[in-house]
């Protein structure tokens, strides 16, 4: 059976590149027993995989990953067992059954949402709101998308779902939700880039940027309509068997 | 980020942050207020290389045990850190409490190879604590050296307030009670060093004084303070079975070179190969149970969760209870879906049985690790293997589905001739030709592919070859096309792939392994010059050693290629690892007669280990050859 689990990644665990958090994730498995299936031949390998990668630096209140389980108790005693391995700084939020037939976490993932603040203090001229709503208010937005080998310009427009003012941890900074599934693949950087650049007079360093990811999303309605979910909104919670439960 | 030492722009601008913010599964974080004594265990190499290293892990969970003890970790900053440190004036900082090392009462620092030398310096110097004991306060921790090379530290010796000589987990306790009555009743660093010099196996080099013959040779060592001994002795785990052992390992973040659990089988080997410095340095021998090793196996796998376990040995097919022990490991490692990482085995039926259960055949190579290529070089350094172990064990392998072959040698033995250097071709080519014979043409899914490889040989204290020269930079090389072109001229050449390493630092290892006081000054200049990670070859600079060497004046055959007498006295002779000087002598000699000597299973030798009334010195001798058929006199 299919389980998605949703995790928090922050403070000094923000260092962790994502293939050492893979790495950490399987080692949480075995020291807390879970009964999770394993690839067969020389180096059997955990069943697991990751919905969007974070990149080192960022945190994050909504990363995901599936796993193959062969037993799966209840939700809760899931997440507990998940929970005393955790080094401080990452923690399990939810763990849901998955439909039979759900695409895996990568392939459902089609938006992300960001919480953006500034190393530097980082003013726009005029006020954020006038800013973000001049910003947006442009026909196109083109950027030149570059790979290791192809160059490609699209409209960032048509990528951007949600920009605005908000707050995160007590402190004003900007929402952004754009694109994210692996044809989008919107980084907020790329946005953020554009903006600077529209408002004029800045130089711009992704370095000062400090990103939240705020969570990630699926799609539960159409292209045109679209009806963004947390990604563990399709799953099933699953309670505890209550022969199971202990006298209070 | 409040908790880590770094600040967010810097750790954002090097590469691998993951190396400096501590907080891994198992790591230990005390409150400082609740411990006397605060300290930290250093390994002079960047934080992959350190966290793979066993004794520390040891050191640091014997250290912890203690209610009244916090030992934390410190690696070298890797150099994009370093210069950054440098150029901000910021202190050298402990991976748990983040905080500058400057304040600890101890800095324990491991010395496992020599190219860490100027490493040392960088971790004291970026520590902000004076580089030469003698220039240090009262404020400053104390610097004790421990492991392989401080068997002879001299090199380095006034960079240390004391050396550790021998195992950690004997005596430390002793010197913790002397450090917390040192600092209730007041005193300076000198008097608790005098202190540190009565508990045996504690070297305080300031308290002895060198005096030099003419020529340069050594004339004498003399305690200038009545509490340091004449000679220190080692110390010794002699109950290996029950002895302190990690179960609850540190677990990195990042890919660490040993990443996996590691379990110690047992200390010691009973070969005396005579190039080997571990091989006399852990005399005797000593293994854990095998029920021990299985309790351990088991519970190190349920607290860290790793994917992969290993061995540890100096030579794992001696351990005893090998084959009980790792049926056990496999039958657990399938059950928990675990791979098992093999230590290098001597090829048998065994063996080989247990690697086609555990590694996929075609990708697995043999190993053999002859040293030498002719019979009679390797009875001169008394290796046990022989070319019909060899061929006997490829052929074996061969019909089981292995292709791939690697073949260990050192270049530049004593005695060697040019017929030894040929002999290596001649051996990986007749390996070659045994696969053709063996495995008819039908039946061969890949070809054969032998890789070969030699290193130098550096001679090192404490072994029969402490007496050898070492051949020069320029032999080196010319015994590398000797050996290459031995190899070309081979019928299976095609087949056969050389390397081999510039011997630039081997020439370095070489003053550094049998050096005196006198090569420090060359070391802090190299360092002044910039030389840090020297054992890495994108660091190593030639040319700051090539300055320093110059600019100090060192004499480099004097500590290499010079030939020494039979009763020269040497730095580390004041130092006692458990063999004696006769005993070496003795295999010296016997090595230019071409003599073998028995290993300790089949008899004893009389090398002085006995003393410690352990191991296989207690074990009932066979005086049979053992299982690895090797050829006795
Ligand atoms: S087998 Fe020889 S080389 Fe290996 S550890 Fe023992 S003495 Fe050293
Ligand atoms: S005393 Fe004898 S048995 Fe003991 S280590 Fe030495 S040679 Fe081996």
């Amino acid at each position: 059976m299919k389980v998605r689990i949703k995790f928090s990644k922050h403070g000094v665990l923000k260092y962790i590149g994502h293939l050492d958090v893979m790495r950490y994730f399987q080692r949480a498995f075995r020291r807390a027993n879970i009964d999770i299936k394993y690839s067969a031949g020389f180096s059997p390998h955990q069943i697991m995989s990751f919905a969007a990668p974070l990149g080192v630096g960022l945190e994050s209140e909504g990363e995901y990953m599936d796993v193959e389980l062969l037993s799966f108790p209840s939700s809760h005693d899931l997440i507990w067992a998940l929970n005393e391995q955790m080094a401080e700084g990452i923690e399990i939020h939810n763990a849901v059954l998955l439909p039979d037939g759900t695409g895996n976490a990568m392939a459902s993932v089609t938006a992300a949402g960001y919480y953006i603040d500034f190393r530097d203090g980082f003013l726009p001229p005029k006020g954020w709101e006038e800013a973000i709503r001049d910003f947006m208010a442009q026909e196109e937005i083109l950027y030149l998308k570059k790979t290791e080998k192809t160059e490609r310009e699209i409209n960032l427009k048509e990528y951007i779902f949600d920009f605005r003012l908000s707050s995160h941890a007590e402190k004003d900074c900007l929402y952004l939700m754009v694109d994210a599934s692996s044809s989008g693949n919107i980084k907020p950087a790329m946005v953020m880039e554009k903006m600077y650049e529209f408002l004029g007079g800045y130089a711009f360093d992704s370095f000062n940027l400090l990103i939240t990811r705020e969570d990630t999303y699926l799609n539960r309605g159409t292209k045109e309509a679209p009806d963004f979910a947390p990604l563990d909104q399709i799953g099933i919670t699953v309670e505890e068997e209550s022969d199971q439960t202990n006298e209070s | 980020m409040q908790d880590l030492f770094l600040s967010d722009e810097i750790l954002m601008q090097i590469s691998k942050p993951e190396r400096y913010i501590g907080h891994e599964i198992n790591s230990v974080v005390k409150r400082p207020e609740s411990v006397d004594i605060r300290m930290a265990m250093c390994f002079p190499d960047v934080y992959e290389i350190g966290m793979s290293h066993l004794g520390i892990q040891i050191l640091y969970d014997m250290f912890n045990s203690y209610e009244d003890v916090w030992c934390e970790r410190v690696y070298s900053p890797w150099p994009d850190l370093d210069a950054v440190m440098r150029r901000e004036h910021i202190p050298l900082f402990s991976l748990e409490s983040q905080e500058p090392v400057k304040y600890l009462d101890f800095l324990a620092i491991t010395l496992q190879y020599e190219m860490c030398y100027t490493n040392i310096l960088q971790i004291l110097d970026l520590a902000e604590i004076p580089l030469r004991a003698v220039d240090r306060s009262d404020n400053d921790p104390i610097i004790v050296g421990g492991g392989p090379c401080s068997y002879n530290p001299e090199p380095i010796a006034e960079f240390f307030d004391f050396f550790y000589i021998g195992e950690g987990e004997t005596s430390y306790r002793e010197i913790l009670d002397l450090y917390k009555e040192h600092k209730a009743n007041g005193g300076s660093r000198i008097d608790f060093l005098k202190k540190v010099a009565t508990v045996p196996g504690m070297y305080v080099p300031q308290f002895y004084d060198v005096t030099y013959h003419e020529d340069g040779t050594i004339k004498a060592y003399t305690p200038n303070v009545p509490e340091a001994p004449a000679m220190v002795p080692k110390c010794i785990v002699k109950n290996f079975d029950e002895v302190t052992y990690p179960t609850k390992p540190v677990v990195p973040y990042i890919r660490a070179t040993q990443d996996r659990v590691v379990l110690e089988i047992q200390r010691g080997c009973i070969r005396g190969c005579r190039f080997c410095q571990a091989g006399q340095l852990y005399r005797p021998v000593r293994e854990k149970n095998v029920e021990t090793l299985k309790k351990y196996a088991k519970e190190m796998l349920e607290n860290t969760g790793y994917e992969e376990i290993t061995l540890s040995s100096l030579s794992s097919s001696d351990y005893s209870d090998l084959p009980e022990l790792v049926n056990y490991l496999i039958d657990i490692c399938n059950e928990k879906h675990v791979n098992i990482s093999l230590p290098s085995l001597r090829i048998d039926s065994f063996s080989l049985d247990v690697m086609s259960k555990v590694q996929d055949i075609k990708k697995s190579s043999l190993t053999f690790a002859p040293e030498a290529g002719s019979q009679r070089m390797r009875n001169v350094i008394n290796k046990g293997l022989t070319k019909e172990d060899i061929l006997r064990g490829a052929k074996m392998a061969f019909e089981g589905g292995w292709t791939r072959v690697k073949l260990y040698f050192m270049l530049g033995l004593p005695t060697e001739t040019e017929e030894d250097m040929l002999a290596i071709g001649e051996l990986a080519n007749e390996i070659a030709g045994l696969f053709f014979d063996t495995i008819p043409k039908e039946q061969r899914r890949e070809k054969i592919q032998i890789v070969v490889s030699t290193s130098f040989f550096v001679p090192k204290p404490f072994t029969p070859f402490q007496w050898a020269p070492m051949i020069t930079e320029q032999e080196c090389i010319d015994r590398a096309h000797v050996t290459l072109s031995g190899i070309h001229s081979q019928l299976n050449q095609k087949r056969i792939k050389y390397n081999w390493h510039e011997p630039d630092v081997s020439v370095l290892e070489g003053i550094f392994a049998r050096g005196d006081r006198r090569v420090a000054k060359t070391i802090l200049k190299a360092y002044e010059k910039g030389a840090i990670f020297d054992a890495w070859t994108e660091y190593f600079d030639r040319s700051k050693w090539e300055e320093a060497i110059r600019e100090t004046g060192l004499d480099i055959a004097f500590y290499t290629s010079r030939k020494r007498a039979d009763d020269e006295i040497f730095p580390w002779d004041h130092l006692n690892c458990g063999v004696s000087k006769e005993f070496l002598l003795r295999e010296w000699h016997r090595a230019q007669e071409e003599t073998v000597s028995p290993n300790c299973r089949q008899s004893c030798n009389g090398c002085g280990a006995m003393q410690y009334q352990c191991g296989v010195c207690v074990e009932p001798h066979t005086g049979e050859a053992v299982h690895d058929g090797s050829k006795m006199e």
